[in-house]
């Protein structure tokens, strides 16, 4: 059975240039890039290379990059490396449809007594930028909003958000974990202050991350230790990772126009053709601000993990934003901060595509999907209802 | 990945009974769209009043779709009273079980075929009647109380796993705790445990049956924070111990003795044991 697989920002295939350039670091070059000798010298100069790829693809200084073990963690420390800078202010500003590395924050510091205040988004996903301006305080230690949302790729106006926040003084840092090589960042031009990225979203291994924090930015280290990363993260170097993240930045960087007109091309095809085949479904979110190969599409009357499965069936690799595939008996947080309304937000289904997708590959979606649908809404009790409440039954 | 048996993949690939019966004798349907799964059945009998044919309707996920297909199955064959006594772990097993955290699918079924058979009785299970105790999902205390009953929960995770109750907004999740208290209790009475039957034993017997008992239960935990604890007589129901190490200063020693110690000698030795401190 061939695999179509189209998950990709669940995770990416690590691009087999980066792993041959990390491979060596596993077992010849094991050294330790703190020491002394040559031996961990000469790992130390490809560590340094590497935070300049990273830097590079980010348009940011490389002292700016700090190496993390995931986008968990680079999230957790932006938040509470912040925090413990500024100890007399309490309040923090964040939004409803956040992944839960900032959301379950925001609830453990509620729980701690900390005010959190969680902007809403529209029917469209898009944030309402008044309902910020009015959430200042004096208290408001940070302000953190994604930069596009993973279930449906909507893009927030970070850079019209950065002016407000800056304006009032208040640091300001954002999730870049789905948006980092998909779309151009310069750091130089923008206000953000800190941003999070994740190694396995961009084609290199899982268990890498990176905060960039900019530079004169308050912040006390999250993980206590060594003097690693200028002392902003403790812990030895995750050299073969550290180096296999560069070695993607850089492929990544060399990746942004392809992944902005064939890839993006491929999801318009994608979505068009569903829309066009399977009658009642919709598109979540923004069209028009969206991540170029990211869709949401909601088959209504039908539920998302008997699509996954069938689809899985057929080797198509996708996610769901149903309640059944969470684990949580609730669809996604993200389509009910959106208020689709519950006939769609069960059967909703999120193709995420990368470089390595192919026209083919979506023409077989194209080719099994609609009987997919047909065959669940044949069980369905609520398909038969609705063609008779519209007169084709 | 949900870990589905065989039988679950075939049931939910090839479904049995799928369809409405027209003019069925008894019919019944639970769920909604809101809820993420809904169940609407509907069955047929024959002249000797046993279910003839049975067919189901069903919008949920794998194991929804599943259970709905296994209990059609399950049903047919059946006279109303057999069919009655079917319950959730009746077709869990039928599909060689389900994960726990998908239970709830096979009580939506036995709940649709529970609401068809009094259909069938020209009667109605009126969810009005029952306090709605989850909002999000709509589950009354009557739903709770029979699951935690008849499938025996004894958290409100399973309650939630089971019945979904306590799954969104998660504000019942006091209720829910006081209702499993209440029902424990109540099956506590109506069934006492069975009193172990202690032997009488004889004193060196019993010297010998505490040493293993401290030996094994007690001291291991004890040496772990860096304390010990030694046996120096036993007199009747009396057991005189000495603490060592650490223990022997530990503020929290004699909490550490009454509770702890004493609990394990009466489980496992006789239950009128009384623990005395000495210090020697």
């Amino acid at each position: 059975m061939k695999t179509v697989y189209v998950d990709n920002n669940a995770t990416t295939k690590v691009a087999p240039e980066v792993l041959e350039e990390m491979l060596p670091y596993f077992s010849e070059l094991y050294g330790n890039p703190s020491s002394m000798h040559f031996f961990g010298g000469q790992v130390q100069k490809k560590v340094n290379e590497a935070r300049e790829k990273v830097a590079d693809l980010l348009g940011a200084d490389p002292p700016e990059i700090v190496f993390t073990s995931c986008g968990t963690e680079s999230d957790n420390a932006a938040i509470l490396g912040t925090l413990d800078s500024y100890p007399e202010k309490r309040h923090l500003i964040t939004t409803r449809v956040e992944h839960p590395a900032i959301g379950n924050v925001g609830t453990y510091l509620g729980r701690k007594g900390y005010r959190v205040s969680e902007l809403s988004v529209d029917r469209e996903g898009r944030l309402d930028v008044d309902e910020l301006r009015e959430s200042f305080t004096d208290e408001t230690a940070l302000v953190t909003i994604m930069y596009a949302n993973n279930e449906t790729g909507v893009i927030f106006p970070i850079e019209e958000i950065g002016e407000i926040v800056k304006a009032k003084g208040i640091p300001f840092h954002t999730d870049a974990v789905q948006t980092v090589g998909k779309i151009p960042i310069n750091m130089k031009k923008s206000k953000v202050d800190m941003l999070s990225l994740s190694g396995h979203k961009l084609h290199a291994p899982k268990g890498i991350g990176v905060l960039y924090i900019r530079k004169g930015t308050k912040f006390s280290p999250f993980m206590i230790g060594g003097h690693q990363e200028k002392g902003r993260r403790g812990g030895t170097e995750n050299v073969p990772y550290i180096i296999g993240l560069g070695k993607a930045c850089e492929l990544a960087k060399r990746h942004l126009d392809e992944e902005n007109t064939r890839i993006k091309v491929l999801r318009d095809y994608l979505e068009a053709k569903l829309l066009e085949k399977i009658p009642n479904t919709l598109v979540n979110g923004d069209r028009n601000h969206r991540l170029p190969n990211t869709v949401s599409v909601s088959f209504e009357y039908v539920e998302g993990e008997s699509i996954l499965l069938l689809l899985s069936d057929l080797g198509i690799c996708a996610s769901s934003g149903s309640a059944c595939t969470s684990g949580s008996l609730e669809p996604s947080h993200v389509l009910r901060a959106m208020g689709v309304p519950f006939t769609a937000a069960h059967g909703s289904i999120r193709f995420s595509l990368s470089i390595y997708n192919t026209k083919e590959e979506m023409d077989y979606i194209i080719e099994h999907l609609p009987p997919i649908i047909q065959r669940l809404r044949d069980i369905s009790p609520f398909w038969k209802d609705y063609l008779k409440s519209q007169g084709k039954g | 990945m949900w870990d589905y048996t065989e039988k679950v993949k075939d049931h939910f690939l090839n479904p049995r009974n799928v369809g409405e019966i027209e003019n069925p004798d008894g019919a019944g349907e639970v769920g909604s769209l809101a809820c993420g799964d809904a169940l609407r059945l509907s069955f047929k009998l024959d002249e000797n009043k046993r279910i003839k044919e049975a067919k189901f309707k069903t919008f949920g996920c794998a194991s929804a779709i599943a259970s709905s297909s296994a209990l059609t199955e399950i049903i047919k064959g059946k006279t109303l009273e057999e069919a009655a006594k079917v319950t959730n772990q009746d077709i869990a097993n039928y599909l060689g079980g389900l994960p726990e955290e998908k239970m709830h699918c096979s009580v939506m079924g036995r709940e649709a075929l529970e609401i068809a058979i009094a259909n069938y009785h020209g009667q109605k299970v009126v969810k009005e009647d029952f306090e709605i105790i989850c909002k999000c999902f709509g589950v009354t205390d009557r739903e709770i109380i029979k699951a935690i009953r008849e499938d025996d929960l004894k958290t409100v995770e399973q309650v939630t796993y089971y019945t979904k109750a306590g799954g969104g907004c998660e504000q019942c999740h006091p209720k829910i705790e006081a209702l499993i208290n209440q029902v424990r209790k109540e099956m506590a009475k109506e069934a006492p445990p069975l009193q172990q039957e202690k032997k009488k034993l004889t004193n060196i017997q019993k010297i010998k049956l505490i040493q293993e008992t401290l030996g094994r239960e007690i001291i291991p935990a004890l040496k772990a924070d860096g304390g010990d604890l030694e046996l120096i007589d036993v007199e009747g129901n009396k057991v005189y111990v000495a603490l060592r190490g650490k223990c022997s200063f530990c503020p929290s020693s004699e909490f550490t003795l009454k509770k702890y110690v004493e609990t394990k000698l009466r489980e496992f030795v006789s239950d009128d044991i009384e623990l005395e401190e000495v210090r020697l």
